[in-house]
């Protein structure tokens, strides 16, 4: 993929994952000013799933790129693309996480704290944002470089672990029944379940080559 | 939204035009008529917005109304909907409840009563006045609206049925024909959706059996054509849309209690001081209200304790929740 390519295209990944926040903060504005019903009857949870789900959706897009580009290694630049996608996911992340602070919890420490501590959602939902936190904050070259290759691949393995308390956070705040998270969670299901598969796959290829080097 | 203002005519009257007129259904509406000739989901939209079609309901000044509540927007109140059997989204019933054919219609009345009987749902529009009834309405979910309802009290057709002396609980079941309804997979809920009350609750006069709201037919997302509301519980008690009325000896099976007893106990009075597993219920969050002013602490029985906290004398509400 040409160097051109790859900027044009990082052009557009950005208005895609900016440009909903845009259209939120737009629609907020319009709320708060001269249209009441901008973002729909309840603003409060519109904004709550708007960036709730985004969150889920760019971390699923981010865990992607690696089986993709295993899969089809033609494919191999989506990863100059992997962090960028990351850093979206966390701060659509932070965005949710604002709406609670600020539309629920009305920045009372006192209600966040009953919440905290007596809602297993709003619980996992923290546990994840706690997750992104080092990722996001370690997401620079200079932390590479600083941290070693290996220390931090081991440390962005936190990712995962982030995904499913997403993924649980969704299910257990959905009426019980309700099975509204299913999509999100096959796909998160597919993209981490393609990790052993394909090293599998890559063993089981080696493993061939080397018998047949041998003979 | 003046708050404090009490109406002295009934709301169908004062309502500005636009409400009904709105801009957002224009919107709807061009956008149905641009697609019309092209899209069959056109006409999804254009019934998607079905308001200004509604017919208008004569009602009469009710002793029973609640004072100085200012409604919900009539939009707001036809497109934030929990009625799962055309979806699981808050504005899912605006879009599918056009599906719900509400005529020909009629109601059975069957179990523990003199006679069994089929009502027509234009019997039951004349069997009473219709009265303006604007009742807080506040949804397990921690929001809500201040509804002006049409209809009158379901003791009117309680007595009129003539239930035996071991009818102790009635029964409300909502429709479910898959050929009206989408009954959605991702729902969680069994169909037909199904709600009780005891008999001193359903013969409470504020229990209405309501036909509709802003003066006009219930919107079928709503529970058109017919649905009974209990101002002082929660909103999943108040069924929607119903078929038939069971009197009953004991307490019947109702849908949110078998799906989740822990969580939907079947009096789910309206009480701050039992919070739900997953929320405080001791405020709600005002449908309509401005984003900086829209939570407000819910009261007791949803201030309608003066009236009815006296059905509850002696009970542990925190247990039978």
């Amino acid at each position: 993929m040409r160097q051109r390519w790859i900027v044009a295209l990082k052009v557009v990944v950005h208005a895609a994952c900016f440009g909903p926040i845009a259209w939120l903060l737009w629609r907020l504005y319009l709320t708060a000013s001269s249209d009441p019903g901008a973002l729909g009857p309840d603003p409060t949870h519109t904004v709550t799933f708007f960036t709730g789900r985004g969150t889920l959706r760019l971390l699923v897009i981010t865990l992607a790129i690696t089986p993709v580009r295993k899969l089809i290694p033609k494919l191999s630049w989506l990863v100059r693309f992997r962090r960028m996608l990351g850093l979206y996911a966390f701060f659509y992340a932070c965005l949710h996480l604002t709406t609670y602070v600020w539309l629920y919890a009305g920045l009372s420490w006192s209600a966040m704290v009953d919440d905290i501590s007596q809602r297993r959602f709003i619980t996992a939902g923290l546990a994840a944002w706690l997750l992104m936190l080092p990722l996001a904050l370690t997401s620079t070259a200079w932390s590479i470089r600083k941290l070693g290759g290996k220390n931090w691949n081991r440390l962005h393995k936190l990712v995962y672990l982030a995904a499913i308390a997403g993924v649980i956070h969704y299910w257990w705040g959905v009426k019980t029944g309700v099975k509204t998270p299913l999509e999100i969670t096959v796909a998160l299901g597919v993209v981490l379940a393609m990790r052993p598969i394909l090293a599998w796959r890559n063993q089981r290829t080696a493993l061939r080559a080397q018998s047949v080097a041998r003979s | 939204m003046p708050h404090e203002k009490t109406s002295e005519v009934p709301a169908a009257e004062i309502t500005p035009k636009q409400v009904y007129m709105n801009r957002r259904r224009f919107m709807a509406a061009a956008v149905a008529g641009a697609a019309a000739l092209a899209s069959d989901r056109a006409m999804h939209l254009a019934h998607a917005s079905p308001v200004e079609a509604a017919e208008a309901l004569a009602t009469v000044k009710s002793q029973y109304s609640t004072p100085g509540l200012a409604p919900t927007p009539l939009y707001d109140i036809t497109h934030y909907n929990n009625f799962y059997e055309f979806g699981v989204d808050k504005d899912d019933p605006a879009k599918n409840a056009w599906r719900l054919k509400t005529r020909p219609w009629s109601v059975k009345v069957e179990g523990l009563v003199k006679q069994e009987r089929t009502f027509d749902i234009d019997d039951l529009l004349k069997l009473k006045p219709m009265e303006e009834r604007i009742y807080r309405f506040r949804c397990v979910e921690a929001w809500s609206m201040v509804i002006p309802w049409a209809g009158y009290s379901l003791s009117e057709l309680i007595n009129e049925c003539q239930p035996k002396p071991e009818a102790k609980y009635i029964q409300f079941v909502s429709l479910a024909s898959t050929k009206d309804e989408l009954l959605p997979w991702n729902a969680g809920i069994s169909w037909p959706y199904v709600e009780g009350l005891r008999m001193d609750e359903a013969m409470h006069p504020l229990t209405l059996l309501t036909f509709g709201l802003y003066g006009q037919d219930l919107p079928n997302q709503d529970g058109a054509p017919v649905r009974v509301v209990v101002p002082w519980k929660y909103g999943f008690k108040s069924a929607k849309t119903i078929v038939k009325i069971r009197f009953v000896k004991s307490q019947p099976g109702t849908t949110w209690n078998e799906m989740a007893p822990n969580e939907y106990g079947f009096y789910s009075n309206v009480n701050p001081n039992r919070d739900h597993p997953r929320w405080s219920q001791k405020r709600e969050r005002i449908i309509g209200a401005p984003l900086w002013k829209q939570w407000q602490p819910t009261l007791m029985f949803n201030g309608y304790g003066d009236q009815v906290a006296s059905l509850y004398k002696g009970m542990d509400l925190i247990k039978d929740y």
